[in-house]
């Protein structure tokens, strides 16, 4: 791919007092005389914060770190990550397209671009606000398909999410990155297979707490950042107060049984222990109820969780705490139920 | 299957504290200094006795590699550097440690350092993992205000520093002399060698370049004893490795795991089993996209070490399993990864500049059908001439794949051939 300067170039540029000042700490990692090492991470902080590289911000680089021009516009044109031409202005969108993501769906995601952003990589939308590109292996295969948008993973994506995500790009919101299918991190979904009884103690696992942190994680980096914080877990309440239930319940909304079995459907129930927070004895009041599948949990709303709640008592509390709802909900979607799994597997 | 008191990385999905206090309360830095105490000598013996074998892709014995250093520095520094620019198709494991374990790495790298007399070790990222190099630069300034680095770091007398460095979008510089070029602001185009790293490495310095998860697991190897290590897995491929699992599978997972598992029980146990099950798997890239395929039919007596995947003609790599069930258009697959490769040749050697772009195309063309049988043969040909004949493995990592689909499936390219091509004589008649 031939990777040239923009024809059209601005008059000068300049770093942003802070971001000077992350640049000289940059270029003091490396021993004296040894300055040219700091060139790929001040060219990636012009990019942050111009959305591209443009000569003069080639040559502003190469005379702080005292090197030739042509050997800064080589590591410029060489490093695929940099952009030479002005991108969508909210976000320049990477999806990943190479085999794991190309097997799990990345052709759909990147038909999802073509379609709401532009029908071709590195073309800016109509609105000014996205382009997108298809980018090699970005390192997060086990959580495939995955898109990277400003600072952030997201991933576990289907072809609708990804929609979403973009449209609430566009209207101005920066949604949760992260898995989208209701993993906290790599694990396998519904459950652990390894490292038994590890609970969350934080609000996502690294990357999405720091996006949290940071909040508009695809604004442009100027240095006046929040540094991010010390990753320290909090301790969960072990139950939620009473209060915070109802208050998830609109007041006119009275209890209602959820759809109920009298059997498990061929006689074969599914596995509900491998909904995160369901051990076996509550997994057992649940059959008790007649609730054997993850669709039946998957379905249900504020008025039947209440009345799960109800029927359970103490133990009833964790449903919501466990969002037990939202992770019957992504293993349906994701690869059908149990039920069906099996099903497969037999034939 | 390992058992989870056996795990080195017990915080491997972040649902921990991550924090330092979290790390110390899980057992990391614990006894660093009197770790250190015991000499460079001593250190880099326990290693080799572990029988550790690099997690990058080429299993090369990590305590032979840092043995390669010199003993006395001539008056230049010596450097430890760390690969974390993880961009082998299918690999995510790095990830993991350094975003939720960062504590291993920094204190593995405490550790290694010293057992080469470098006070510097530089951590080389890909450019795309923003977050994880924040959630590491986060645990590296926790450890500086713990005394645990800097001036005598963790109170062993040694003084190390570690800085993150990063790239910008290059799987080129995951070789290890391209990382240097890199580190050192230029072009990711790999040296020629010898001379290798360890006499002339980072600013012509003696270096070593290792892979995260190396670095990571000898803290708990040197706390735990080489034996405790040596003992798991088969003779000469033993410890515990991460396994990334992507592809078809019902529960796709980063996970850590004995060396030698069987592939059937890894997939079975952690991922829920092949989508559809074990029947309706087609193939499997047992160790990210650099090496040949292994078909289903030897996937029943795959066992994931490295000396057996040698033995099969592929390789344990960086463990990244991709799985591909019947659905899977295989050529296409393989087509991908000659298009991953052609994309990442730093166009230095002939071979691999011109030839993985050609492979590409005719590997595009064969996807489709359109092609004279006899264009297989020629493929896998040239995909031998591209093999072994640039300076670096890249030629030979985007040769392998197509060899090992033609060694395969040969039949399924031929098919598609005899479809096209009768289809066109239907619709010439």
């Amino acid at each position: 791919m031939l990777r040239r300067l923009h024809p059209d170039q601005p008059e000068s540029f300049a770093f942003t007092p802070a971001n000077l000042e992350w640049a000289k700490r940059q270029i003091a990692k490396y021993p004296e005389g040894r300055q040219a090492s700091a060139v790929i991470p001040l060219l990636m902080r012009v990019q942050e914060q111009e959305g591209w590289i443009s000569k003069p911000a080639i040559e502003h680089v190469a005379g702080m770190l005292g090197m030739p021009y042509i050997r800064v516009l080589e590591v410029a044109t060489f490093y695929f990550q940099f952009q030479l031409a002005p991108r969508g202005s909210v976000a320049h969108v990477h999806v990943c397209g190479t085999t794991s993501c190309m097997l799990c769906g990345a052709e759909d995601l990147i038909a999802v671009c073509e379609r709401v952003i532009a029908p071709e990589p590195f073309m800016v939308s109509e609105d000014g606000k996205f382009s997108w590109e298809e980018v090699e292996c970005l390192g997060a295969c086990s959580n495939a398909p995955m898109a990277l948008i400003g600072k952030d993973y997201y991933e576990d994506l289907t072809a609708e999410r990804f929609e979403e995500i973009l449209e609430a790009l566009r209207r101005g919101e920066v949604p949760r990155p992260g898995p989208q299918n209701g993993r906290f991190s790599s694990e396998p979904l519904g459950g652990l297979t390894s490292l038994e009884g590890t609970r969350p103690g934080h609000k996502g696992n690294a990357s999405v707490e720091l996006a949290l942190a940071l909040g508009d994680t695809v604004k442009r980096i100027t240095g006046d950042e929040p540094s991010p914080p010390v990753p320290h877990a909090e301790l969960q309440a072990v139950e939620p107060a009473r209060d915070d239930v109802t208050e998830e319940r609109s007041a006119d909304e009275p209890a209602a049984p959820p759809f109920r079995l009298d059997a498990p459907r061929d006689g074969r129930p599914d596995d509900l222990k491998l909904l995160k927070g369901i051990g076996p004895k509550l997994e057992a009041r649940l059959n008790a109820l007649g609730i054997y599948h993850f669709d039946q949990i998957a379905s249900w709303g504020p008025a039947e969780i209440e009345w799960v709640q109800a029927e359970l008592g103490p133990a009833g509390m964790g449903v919501l705490k466990e969002d037990f709802v939202d992770q019957a909900r992504a293993l349906v979607e994701s690869s059908g139920t149990a039920y069906t799994q099996r099903k497969l597997g037999s034939d | 299957m390992l058992a989870d008191k056996d795990r080195i990385f017990t915080n491997l999905y972040g649902m921990l504290d991550r924090s330092l206090a979290g790390a110390q309360a899980r057992g990391h830095w614990d006894g660093t200094a009197a770790i250190l105490a015991r000499g460079r000598e001593k250190i880099i013996d326990d290693v080799k006795a572990s029988g550790l074998r690099g997690r990058g892709g080429a299993g090369f014995p990590t305590g032979l590699k840092w043995s390669f250093m010199p003993k006395e520095s001539d008056g230049r520094p010596h450097y430890l550097v760390v690969n974390a620019d993880e961009s082998e198709p299918g690999t995510c494991k790095d990830r993991e440690i350094m975003r939720h374990e960062p504590h291993t790495l920094i204190e593995g790298c405490l550790i290694a350092g010293f057992a080469m007399g470098a006070h510097v070790a530089y951590i080389y990222l890909r450019g795309e993992y923003i977050r994880e190099r924040e959630a590491l630069q986060v645990a590296i300034d926790e450890a500086y205000d713990a005394g645990l680095l800097g001036p005598n770091a963790a109170g062993s007398g040694w003084d190390f520093d570690i800085y993150l460095h990063h790239g910008a979008g290059a799987y080129i510089c995951g070789e290890e002399t391209a990382l240097l070029e890199s580190l050192e602001g230029k072009k990711g185009m790999p040296r020629l060698k010898p001379p290798f790293p360890a006499n002339t490495g980072l600013y012509g310095c003696p270096t070593t370049v290792n892979n995260v998860e190396s670095i990571a697991v000898v803290p708990t190897i040197l706390r735990r004893g080489p034996a405790w290590f040596s003992d798991i897995g088969r003779q000469n491929n033993s410890g515990t490795k991460l396994f990334a699992i992507s592809g078809h599978v019902n529960r796709p997972c980063v996970v850590e795991e004995a060396m030698s598992i069987p592939l059937k029980e890894l997939l079975e146990k952690h991922c829920g089993g092949v989508r559809g099950g074990w029947q309706n798997l087609k193939a499997v890239i047992p160790g990210g996209s650099s090496v040949p395929l292994l078909p289903a039919s030897l996937c029943d007596e795959c066992i994931m070490d490295f000396d057996w995947l040698r033995d099969q003609q592929t390789g344990l790599g960086t463990a990244a399993v991709i799985v591909m069930d019947q659905s899977t258009d295989i050529i296409k697959a393989i087509w991908r990864i000659s298009k991953f490769y052609k994309h990442e040749s730093c166009g230095q050697c002939t071979p691999c500049r011109e030839g993985t772009g050609w492979m590409m195309r005719v590997m595009e063309r064969l996807v489709q059908g359109d092609a004279d049988p006899s264009e297989i043969d020629v493929l896998y040909d040239v995909s031998k001439q591209i093999e072994g004949h640039t300076i670096c493995a890249l030629g030979d990592a985007a040769a392998w794949p197509i060899q090992g689909l033609i060694r395969h499936f040969r039949d399924e390219i031929e098919d598609r051939i005899r479809t096209r091509t009768s289809r066109r004589a239907v619709a010439a008649e």
